[in-house]
């Protein structure tokens, strides 16, 4: 499929007039005609990200790094250079002298990655190398804190890079402490359960997607591990852009969380449904479509397979459930997603 | 390792993580598991649904019809006649509403007739069976046994075959332009087919044609029969035999104001019959609620479409001239601690009627077997052990006569099952059933990712209509809604290579053999996460723990 024919799939009418049993639902669908599956369906895939990595069991981020690399892989011809922050990430697929990558990949800094990537951008351009894509990634601590100044510069220079920020929600492989990504009410190492307002404070962090939106640049999404056909969509899609563009995945930690590793897909999956984590896409600060909700759940279904909520979903914490409803409710009206 | 070529603080070679088996931290690990569809498990007829409405959903409809016929001969037959007891079974009821299994059914039934698909008999055997009566369950059975390469010949009382399907199902759900269409079929593999022909013993009959084995499947003809005090001036008949002369086009006697007493798909039936052959006045009689009558909820609605009044909890104490007198019911409040369900009040009403009808059962005809003495009869069936034999060796006994649920479906059902045990007998043997896998519950599945799918309709005369005549009620599929249809099948239990488990393993422990292979796990790399198993749509993963 061209990469206009990929942008032209609306996620609204994904869910066309024919019907193929699991739709676009599924990873693959023996009844679609082979262009409409996902790359990962395909046994063609690069698996950028490859067997043998050392994150924990269920990983989120290392599910969601292989989708976007491969889709990325393919959107280029296998034409990618990526440069990855500190963190699990890069932790977990590296320890010297191994790398689970399959992709030419360079590890920079907690705090610089975007600088990395918008210096190999720069090279690319003064060798006349118009093919080769850049891909910066990370995890929330090196996005929306560390490396939130050198981000906020590639933006600025609108540099030829897609930024993916892996959105786990914390500081997960040094032990659980609270980035300014960790959710209200959410307990980690630092943000303890205990007084009138246990877990991670309310009205405190920062949402980087809509702080993207409004560095105007290009190409802004967001997404999440259990939806592939809006992920990889995305993902290529972004890739049919020049300048400076920014994808933000939802990836469930079972470490972090306190969840079942079996869950991982499933949580990501009712973050989304219930309102707490939206799907939208926006080119050059404006919003221009949204993923909608199918199966609306309440929230406390989603919270109450995650441990680091369990004190919410007790009988004297009403405030803060009342609070998580009304922030998923807030996301629905802002972003549109019934 | 020469240190000295390498950049400087290099001291070892770039390796892959591939040396990193990280297949040693599983505790549990994944299997690919088939697990039984509840439709299959409910078929009477053991029909592999799920497997048929797969090749449909490709829109392969003459492999679905060859994997149906497997089991049962007459789909056109049966995509009309048949109960459905799997949509009842159906995990999508869960979900939004069953599959029409039967609509497709019928479907494929017609793709075989319009393209003329025919069967093929196994190499001849040998041996020779006889069948006696050839209704459902005696047509499956020597279908069956032609495909084992058994000589058969069926030799049937009436002057044509069919049995019940005939005889008791009238045209407007059975037109009989199908019905001999697939009938012929059976015959066209070699089955000799003796009409008119009345066996009145077994014995000498088997010895005469030098038949190996015997199949009874004479079904229950005998209507039960009351009596009512009074001094009735009424003709007083039973539904097999209004439904036979109809068939028969004799004189029609449902003439004026008919009443049928009974609250079965028979007396849905002659009710039907009645409307349709201009009786003025059509009420049916149950003596239970209208929650608890026998007939099917879609026949009973029909029934009251069509002009016929159903009067509930009612039973006939006396007729009189041409006046019934109903007793009025209830239901008895006790009728958990072990009293009757339906008790009389003692109140009486009267109906006037010019004819009634009783659709109250029917049994086997004990006089068939007085001439064979070693046959056993049970309350009012023929007694047969697991492998369907009766109490004489080398006689079977199937469909409404054996103990059974008396339905087309379960005969056709048994028609298989005494056939397998036949040809087991002959080679000596005894038929052992093949043991079955553990049921693909709806919990084992993870439906989010079926697109919703609203069921299809199937097209249905216009009440009015259908008073005028016997015309088919429900109409065909369109072949578009059909194949819509077949994919609304969740295939439980049963990968269907949606590549889930492929895409959504984060160790890229799990190996794509290719369209129609499947899948296998890379158990060096699989960490045992388990989310293969959780996300995988049907339920066709399970987690069992390691040896530690």
């Amino acid at each position: 499929m061209s990469k206009e024919e990929t942008s032209t799939l609306n996620p609204s009418s994904r869910q066309t007039v024919k019907f193929y049993q699991t739709g676009t639902f599924t990873v693959g669908n023996r009844l679609l005609d082979e262009e409409f599956r996902t790359v990962q369906a395909t046994t063609e895939r690069s698996n950028s990200l490859d067997s043998g990595h050392r994150a924990c069991q269920g990983c989120g981020q290392a599910l969601g790094a292989r989708y976007a690399l491969d889709a990325a892989m393919r959107a280029t011809d296998n034409k990618i250079i990526a440069a990855n922050a500190t963190g699990c990430l890069e932790v977990f697929t590296t320890p010297y002298p191994e790398t689970a990558w399959s992709i030419p990949w360079v590890h920079s800094l907690f705090g610089n990655v975007a600088a990395v990537a918008s210096g190999i951008a720069a090279a690319l351009k003064s060798k006349g190398d118009s093919t080769t894509r850049v891909i910066a990634q990370g995890g929330d601590g090196g996005t929306t804190d560390i490396g939130f100044g050198c981000l906020s510069g590639m933006f600025d220079r609108n540099d030829d890079v897609l930024y993916i920020c892996y959105d786990n929600g914390g500081y997960m492989n040094t032990g659980v402490q609270r980035s300014s990504a960790t959710p209200a009410a959410a307990r980690t190492a630092t943000t303890m359960p205990v007084g009138d307002n246990p877990g991670s404070s309310f009205n405190t962090g920062k949402y980087l997607p809509t702080i993207a939106m409004a560095h105007e640049i290009p190409y802004v999404a967001t997404a999440s591990v259990h939806d592939l056909h809006d992920l990889e969509r995305k993902v290529e899609k972004a890739m049919t852009f020049r300048g400076a563009r920014y994808i933000h995945i939802n990836v469930p930690c079972p470490l972090g969380w306190g969840s079942q590793p079996a869950f991982t897909i499933k949580l990501s999956r009712m973050g989304v449904e219930c309102g707490l984590v939206p799907l939208f896409e926006a080119e050059n600060g404006q919003l221009t479509d949204s993923t909608k909700i199918r199966y609306r759940i309440p929230v406390e279904e989603y919270l109450k397979l995650q441990r680091r909520f369990a004190h919410v979903l007790k009988p004297h914490n009403t405030h803060q459930l009342d609070a998580i409803r009304a922030i998923a409710e807030n996301n629905i009206k802002r972003f549109n997603l019934l | 390792m020469t240190v000295q070529h390498k950049p400087f603080a290099i001291t070892l070679d770039v390796g892959s993580s591939h040396l990193n088996k990280t297949g040693s931290w599983r505790s549990m690990r994944p299997v690919y598991v088939d697990r039984l569809p509840p439709c299959n498990k409910t078929c009477p007829s053991g029909e592999d649904i799920q497997g048929w409405l797969s090749l449909a959903e490709e829109e392969d409809y003459e492999g679905a019809w060859r994997l149906l016929t497997r089991d049962n001969p007459f789909p056109a037959i049966m995509g009309r006649v048949c109960y459905h007891p799997c949509e009842g079974a159906c995990n999508r009821g869960s979900l939004d509403l069953p599959v029409g299994i039967n609509s497709v059914e019928r479907f494929i039934g017609e793709q075989g007739l319009i393209n003329n698909w025919q069967f093929e008999a196994a190499e001849d055997s040998g041996k020779k069976v006889m069948i006696i009566g050839a209704g459902p369950a005696g047509l499956s059975a020597a279908y069956h046994l032609r495909r084992f390469g058994h000589a058969v010949t069926i030799y049937e009382a009436a002057e044509k075959p069919g049995g019940m399907l005939r005889y008791g199902i009238p045209k407007y759900r059975l037109p009989r332009e199908k019905l001999n269409a697939e009938i012929y079929r059976v015959e066209n593999m070699g089955v000799e087919i003796t009409l008119n022909h009345k066996i009145e013993d077994i014995n000498t009959a088997r010895k005469a044609g030098g038949f190996d084995a015997v199949l009874i499947c004479v079904g229950a003809q005998k209507s039960n029969m009351l009596t009512f005090e009074g001094d009735a001036d009424i003709p007083v008949l039973d539904a097999l035999t209004v439904l036979r002369d109809t068939e028969l086009e004799k004189p029609n006697q449902l003439i004026g104001r008919v009443v049928v007493y009974g609250g079965g798909n028979s007396a849905m039936d002659v009710a039907r019959t009645a409307v349709r052959l201009g009786a003025q006045d059509v009420k049916v009689v149950s003596r239970e609620d209208p929650d608890n009558m026998t007939a099917h909820k879609f026949e009973i609605i029909e029934t009251m479409e069509e002009g016929s009044e159903v009067i509930n909890l009612r039973t006939i104490k006396s007729v009189n001239g041409h006046e019934i007198s109903l007793e009025i019911m209830k239901i008895s409040e006790q009728h958990h601690s072990g009293q009757l369900r339906v008790v009389g009040t003692g109140e009486f009403e009267t109906l006037e009627a010019d004819v009634l009808v009783l659709a109250i059962g029917q049994n086997v005809d004990p006089v068939l077997f007085e001439n064979s003495a070693a046959i056993e009869l049970q309350e009012h069936t023929i007694k047969v052990d697991s492998i369907m034999q009766t109490t004489q060796d080398g006689i079977f006994a199937a469909g409404d006569a054996a103990p059974s649920q008396r339905s087309v479906t379960s005969a056709l059902g048994h028609g298989k099952k005494s056939a397998r045990a036949i040809n087991a007998w002959l080679a000596g043997k005894v038929y052992q059933p093949a043991p079955q896998n553990e049921i693909a519950s709806f919990d084992k599945m993870e439906p989010w990712y079926y697109s919703d799918a609203p069921r299809t309709v199937q097209p249905h005369l216009d009440a009015v209509r259908r008073k005028s005549g016997f015309a088919e009620v429900v109409g065909d599929l369109e072949p578009d809604h059909a194949k819509y249809e077949a994919r609304r099948c969740m295939s439980c239990g049963n990968c269907f290579e949606c590549d889930n488990c492929y895409g959504i393993c984060p160790d890229n422990a799990i190996r794509k053999l290719g369209q129609g292979r499947g899948y296998e796990f890379k158990y060096d790399y699989c960490k045992g996460c388990g989310m293969c198993d959780t996300e995988c749509p049907c339920g066709a993963i399970n987690m069992i723990p390691e040896d530690i």
